[in-house]
């Protein structure tokens, strides 16, 4: 699925809704969410996952082509971590209770 | 060092769009669980400019409890994976999207 696919269905479920709303909903969202990781916030989504950024240390990387040592300068990278409910719908386990879980283990 | 929520998140969206703050929440939701539902059915999600959200199948193995030493089985299972976009990379770097987020510069 792509951002405008998502759009398209977002148009589609809500006929009321604008194509062009529909696309500054979506917009919106990721690109608040790219302004607060870039402040070097946290975005929260419980129940979907938390975005956040790690610090990467300097190193010295090599081209794989030339195989020539490039100096890799101290970055940091946007990591997200799926929530736990999101991560257990996609192992299937979406209409388990929470506290059901531990059968599931003796398997 | 803040925490970007829903609720600024449906803020931003009742700012920007004028809906009212009610149906920015809801439409809020709904793109989340609209995504949550092409992941669940496997599909990739791609947001230009952002990322990439994929599922990957992952095998069994066995692994270790750190605790006792014992070996349990990690059953076959599916994880999601997050790809951010080289715009997104080099934004959180304060580069625009052309410059390389961690290569030195040749002049220094």
């Amino acid at each position: 699925m792509t951002r405008s696919e998502l759009i398209a269905e977002l148009v589609a479920s809500n006929p009321h809704l604008r194509a062009h709303d529909a696309d500054m909903i979506v917009s919106t969202i990721f690109s608040e969410m790219a302004a607060a990781l870039s402040r070097g916030e946290r975005v929260e989504l419980r129940g979907f996952g938390a975005f956040t950024v790690k610090r990467r240390n300097a190193r010295t990387g090599r081209n794989p082509r030339t195989g020539v040592a490039v100096p890799v300068q101290e970055k940091v990278v946007p990591f997200f971590k799926a929530g736990k409910e999101l991560r257990d719908r996609i192992n299937g386990a979406a209409s388990a209770p929470r506290a059901a879980s531990p059968e599931r283990m003796s398997a | 060092m803040g925490t970007l929520t829903r609720a600024n998140l449906a803020e931003a969206i009742y700012r920007q769009v004028g809906l009212s703050r009610n149906e920015s929440a809801d439409l809020l939701e709904m793109v989340l669980e609209r995504v949550s539902v092409a992941l669940e059915a496997g599909q990739s999600v791609k947001i230009s400019g952002f990322g990439t959200f994929s599922v990957r199948q992952k095998g069994r193995r066995v692994g270790r409890n750190p605790k006792t030493g014992k070996e349990v089985p990690i059953l076959p299972r599916r994880v999601l994976v997050f790809r951010p976009s080289q715009v997104l990379r080099a934004r959180v770097n304060g580069l625009s999207p052309t410059q390389d987020a961690g290569r030195a510069d040749e002049e220094e």
